[in-house]
């Protein structure tokens, strides 16, 4: 440390800033997909019930981010025997 | 119309409980009916900041599980008769909050008062959740510092998300209290400038707290820092973004502490 930096205090402000700015980016972008995971594994989960007793949590949805395309794991457990939902109760939950 | 007005910030020591005196007692100086509700169940200390800690016989969980009544939780402050605080409990655990019951005492504070308080805990938790569950407006409460800007962040994410409000798919409204802000700093780089934090979190700013030796004095003797010490630089700014809230145009100034002569030549404080 020279003393010439005793009168010029280092500006650490703008790093804090830009620092900020590519986490928060990051981290709204993945907030956002774990909603959205969310969602999809309701609604599929959701598709299925209609026709097939399924236990909730038979249904697994995964993310796996790349750069140039991410891909969405789908996983579903039915259980066996397969209990089709007969065609009545089909229409009325539909 | 009554408000349900959250304050709110992730991170803790930031000027939460500090903030939900001063603006609370702001907001009552115009002879509105207010009341702050403690929400920090296990680590109430809106008690204590406002000067009541003595007063507390029954608190929010008593109320939530009705062992008492709101009225008998209800502490009237000793200064302004419109001023009234809910504290939370110190021996029980945020579980003892139960969803139906929050909402059921929300619903009868709304009922009796103009402004509803709400002073979250720390952390994105189930307090901090049902602290802002029925919020109508939101404050942000945030240090010119990363870990709290970051936190801040995640917490509008929350606000946007999880409350009623947005739930009905109504717009949450959030403001950001900027708070212990340091103008010189700022200005020599050493510190994020206001506009830095409000690109970053981009939500309308409500004030700027200056970082002043007036908000510990406040605490030390249990009083709102707009009530005690009102010429102030924090209880002037407190005051004004009380009055944005109530949707007044003020233009936005960082109050500074008038410094006396001795004081402004050797006061600068190492930091």
């Amino acid at each position: 440390m020279t003393i010439f930096n005793f009168f010029k205090p280092s500006r650490s402000a703008p790093v804090a800033r830009d620092r900020l700015q590519i986490l928060l980016q990051h981290e709204r972008v993945s907030a956002g997909a774990s909603d959205l995971i969310a969602k999809l594994r309701e609604e599929i989960l959701g598709v299925i019930a209609r026709h097939v007793d399924i236990p909730a949590d038979k249904v697994q949805v995964k993310m796996q981010r790349a750069e140039a395309v991410s891909t969405l794991e789908v996983e579903i457990e039915l259980p066996n025997p397969v209990r089709q939902r007969r065609k009545e109760d089909t229409e009325a939950a539909a | 119309m009554s408000q349900v007005l959250v304050v709110t910030s992730g991170k803790g020591g930031v000027g939460k409980t500090t903030s939900t005196a001063a603006i609370g007692a702001a907001l009552a100086l115009s002879g509105q009916r207010v009341a702050v509700v403690d929400f920090d169940v296990g680590l109430r200390n809106l008690d204590l900041v406002m000067g009541a800690e003595r007063r507390v016989v029954y608190d929010l969980i008593n109320v939530v599980q009705g062992e008492a009544k709101l009225q008998q939780a209800l502490i009237r402050d000793k200064r302004l008769d419109t001023l009234y605080v809910l504290p939370a409990s110190q021996t029980r655990d945020k579980d003892a909050l139960t969803e139906e019951g929050v909402a059921r005492v929300m619903e009868e504070l709304r009922s009796h008062f103009d402004w509803v308080v709400c002073d979250s805990p720390a952390g994105i938790e189930r307090g901090a959740m049902l602290a802002m569950r029925h919020a109508d407006v939101a404050i942000v409460v945030t240090n010119p510092e990363v870990s709290s800007v970051r936190d801040s962040d995640r917490i509008i994410g929350m606000l946007d998300s999880k409350t009623l409000k947005a739930e009905r798919g109504e717009y949450m409204e959030k403001h950001l209290l900027l708070t212990r802000y340091d103008a010189a700093r700022a200005e020599r780089g050493q510190m994020l400038k206001v506009e830095d934090v409000l690109e970053i979190l981009s939500i309308p700013l409500l004030g700027i707290i200056p970082e002043s030796e007036a908000v510990l004095n406040a605490s030390n003797v249990g009083c709102p820092v707009t009530l005690v010490d009102t010429d102030s630089a924090p209880a002037r700014a407190y005051l004004d973004a009380a009055r944005r809230l109530e949707g007044e145009n003020i233009p936005m100034v960082v109050p500074a502490d008038r410094r006396g002569f001795m004081s402004k030549l050797f006061g600068r404080r190492a930091a």
